[in-house]
């Protein structure tokens, strides 16, 4: 029956902590009743025994691409795929992983003598999109669960998603949260990638931009403002500026 | 009895992480009986170096999206123990009741999405979804109110958000908190379901014994979750006491002379970390509906059978759901407050010890005085029960060998196991790779 068939899904997951696919446990269940009405899951290894060799409608891939011998992986998701979704920083900039890339030594430092072994390899954490195509992105560390449901239900529609290109102050702004500033303590969110919807400055805690940077963002003036408002040393400064945007940046 | 037996499960699924099973017996003679990690690693320890104390646990957190919230715990409470920071009772308390949602989450989790399919026959939850409706819906239901219950406490239970070093960014209102205690208190039913689940399922665990070292953080005042010093008990109920601060004497991380990984090891050749050690370390802190639960499932310490880790979780949902209620009672009655940060009086090398579901997480920092990190160590539950799943491998497969199962029942049983143990392979600030030298 061709024609009543459901759209397929299928997880893959590279260099990541997995917490965007707990993440998609985190709906309930209404959210993820509805939504099996409407796709097949195909594969998702978490969760389910089976596997597939077929053709995938809707690829969601999570983690870094940081070993070579992922490429090949990647190229033949790629390949069965119709529509190649990132999720998570990990997959969409490198993310948390990307921190090692300003570091020459952290092989050495977690393994001492045993850091040349070659299983231990590891080279540059980059997107997956340093390997293959992407079509969407749902940022975030880990990537916001309702976006994914909008690209997920705009795919099913035939319709298409944009994510915001504004900064999280936005949002921010708009459900009117004091402004981490005002409470003495500082804020990425002039120069992060909205669609979040701001939580953190709402529970409190600074944006650390774990989106991503919006483009063109001024990250000399973010490190100055940093350091004259926040009363941050140069060093921090810096560091504070790379926590989830290593790769963003030099 | 099986002459020729080759199974090679790679990348098994239902777990998390990556890890591949290889059993090969030849005319009767074990050639190969492995339990392999070919995770990516991701060097946690090293990216630690450089940043500043109050980003450290918000790094160290992506380690596991499913243990997040212990990760979280036992990095701000290791870089409060190197800081000198002394929280206050209701941070501690608070912290308490997340680190209860974190283990009633995961269980619930792991219980019916990574257990139940295999007891009932079927290859996944989602298969489930047809033939048996009400176990999914509840299982989603319990998911779902673990996440409210985490949420409300840490702001979001994958990567906590409020949790910082000296306390909370915002804590909930006391509404806030009856509102979730009356949700908690109307999920009995759906425990009481989970558990005739359960006990239905039960004849389908295998009757496997082994007996080996447990480990678990204690405590005298609770089951020993979010605080206390690290416990170890023999299976003849020796038991043995170690600071957290002297976590090394007892993990004692060595390269094997079989194998290339680092494994740990106390005072047998390996020792199990997790919902069963803790069961058999803390049985006498469980709460007494928990131990009904226990004793209606036949289970008692010290319980040998590494499969009965996953009933084990079951207690523990139970105790944490009853646990839960006590301390949202607690907070209701004494009122919650907006406290202030406690900043640090020093700085300095601290440990901190944690449950997280799948067994004991070690943290460890140095900070300079400018509250840079500049060394960290992270020890974590699957890294130590690597040993010990190799260990059940090699008196597995004699044992199903002689009870003379095909090759498919042996390979449910060995991928049941390691199931069972609920390993989370993809935390690997220590890379284990357990390819044995032929
Ligand atoms: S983006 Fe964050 S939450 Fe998602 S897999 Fe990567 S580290 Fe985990
Ligand atoms: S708290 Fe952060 S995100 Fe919100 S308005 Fe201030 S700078 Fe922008
Ligand atoms: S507010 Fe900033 S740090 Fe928080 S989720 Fe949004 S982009 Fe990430």
């Amino acid at each position: 029956m061709p024609e009543t068939r459901k759209p397929t899904l299928a997880f893959f997951d590279f260099a990541s902590c997995e917490g965007c696919q707990i993440e998609f446990t985190n709906y309930g269940d209404e959210a993820t009743l509805e939504l099996l009405k409407h796709v097949e899951i195909v594969e998702f290894r978490e969760a389910m025994t089976e596997t597939t060799t077929g053709r995938i409608d809707f690829a969601l891939v999570e983690g870094s691409f940081t070993r070579e011998e992922d490429r090949t992986r990647l190229q033949e998701i790629r390949r069965r795929s119709r529509v190649v979704i990132a999720y998570g920083a990990c997959a969409c900039t490198g993310g948390i992983n990307a921190l090692k890339n300003h570091q020459d030594d952290f092989a050495e430092y977690v393994y001492g003598d045993d850091a040349s072994m070659p299983h231990l390899r590891s080279g540059t954490a980059r997107p997956i999109s340093a390997a293959i195509k992407v079509d969407y992105e749902v940022l975030g560390c880990p990537m916001s669960k309702e976006e994914l449901l909008l690209v997920i239900s705009n795919l099913l529609h035939g319709t298409i998603y944009f994510a915001p290109t504004y900064p999280v102050c936005v949002q921010c702004k708009r459900r009117e949260t004091i402004c981490r500033f005002d409470e003495g303590d500082y804020c990425m969110g002039q120069v992060a990638i909205a669609g979040c919807g701001a939580p953190c400055p709402a529970d409190g805690i600074p944006c650390e931009a774990c989106r991503g940077f919006v483009e063109d963002a001024n990250i000399p003036a973010l490190e100055k403002v940093l350091m004259d408002r926040a009363g941050f040393s140069h060093k921090r400064a810096v560091g504070k500026s790379r926590m989830f945007t290593a790769n963003l940046r030099s | 009895m099986l002459q020729n037996i080759n199974i090679d499960v790679h990348h098994l699924t239902r777990v998390e992480g990556h890890g591949n099973i290889k059993v090969n017996v030849t005319d009767g003679v074990v050639e190969t009986c492995e339990w392999q990690v070919p995770e990516a690693p991701r060097f946690f320890e090293a990216m630690c170096r450089g940043r500043h104390y109050s980003e450290v646990g918000r790094i160290t957190s992506r380690i596991c999206g499913i243990c997040s919230i212990g990760h979280t715990l036992a990095s701000v409470k290791a870089t409060e123990a190197a800081l000198g920071i002394e929280v206050t009772p209701q941070t501690t308390k608070l912290r308490t009741l997340l680190k209860h949602a974190e283990n009633f989450d995961s269980h619930v989790l792991h219980v019916y999405v990574l257990v139940a399919p295999d007891l009932l026959g079927a290859p996944s939850a989602f298969a489930l979804v047809e033939t048996h409706a009400e176990v999914v819906a509840r299982a989603l239901r319990l998911k779902r109110l673990a996440h409210e219950w985490g949420s409300l406490i840490g702001g979001r239970t994958t990567h906590p958000t409020t949790v910082l070093p000296g306390g909370f960014s915002k804590v909930p209102t006391v509404p806030e908190l009856s509102a979730m205690r009356d949700k908690l208190a109307a999920a009995v039913p759906d425990l009481q379901a989970t558990l005739e689940t359960i006990a239905a399922l039960a004849p389908g665990i295998p009757a496997f014994d082994r007996p080996t070292e447990y480990m678990a953080v204690s405590s005298d005042s609770e089951y020993g979750l979010y605080d206390g010093f690290v416990q170890t008990i023999l299976p003849d109920g020796d038991r043995a006491r170690y600071d957290v601060a002297d976590y090394r004497s007892c993990t004692n991380e060595y390269v094997s002379p079989l194998s290339t990984a680092k494994y740990t090891k106390n005072r047998l050749d390996s020792y199990a970390a997790g919902a069963l050690a803790r069961f058999n370390v803390n049985y006498d802190m469980l709460h007494p509906e928990a131990k009904k639960v226990a004793e209606s499932l036949g289970m008692g310490p010290i319980c040998t059978n590494p499969y009965m880790n996953s009933v084990a979780q079951v207690v523990e949902i139970v105790h944490s759901a009853h646990e839960a209620l006590r301390l949202f009672d607690e907070l209701i009655a004494e009122g919650v407050t907006e406290e202030p940060l406690v900043m640090p009086t020093r700085s300095g090398t601290g440990a901190a010890a944690v449950e997280v579901p799948r067994g004991i997480l070690f943290h460890e920092y140095t900070f300079d005085d400018e509250g840079f990190c500049t060394e960290a160590d992270c020890i974590i539950p699957t890294g130590q029960n690597h040993a010990n799943i190799q260990a059940d491998f090699d008196a597995l497969l004699p044992w199903l060998m002689a009870s003379g199962k095909s090759e498919d029942e042996m390979r449910l049983a060995f991928e049941m196991l390691v199931r069972a143990y609920d390993p989370c392979i993809s935390c690997s600030t220590h890379y284990l790779d357990v390819e044995f030298v032929r």
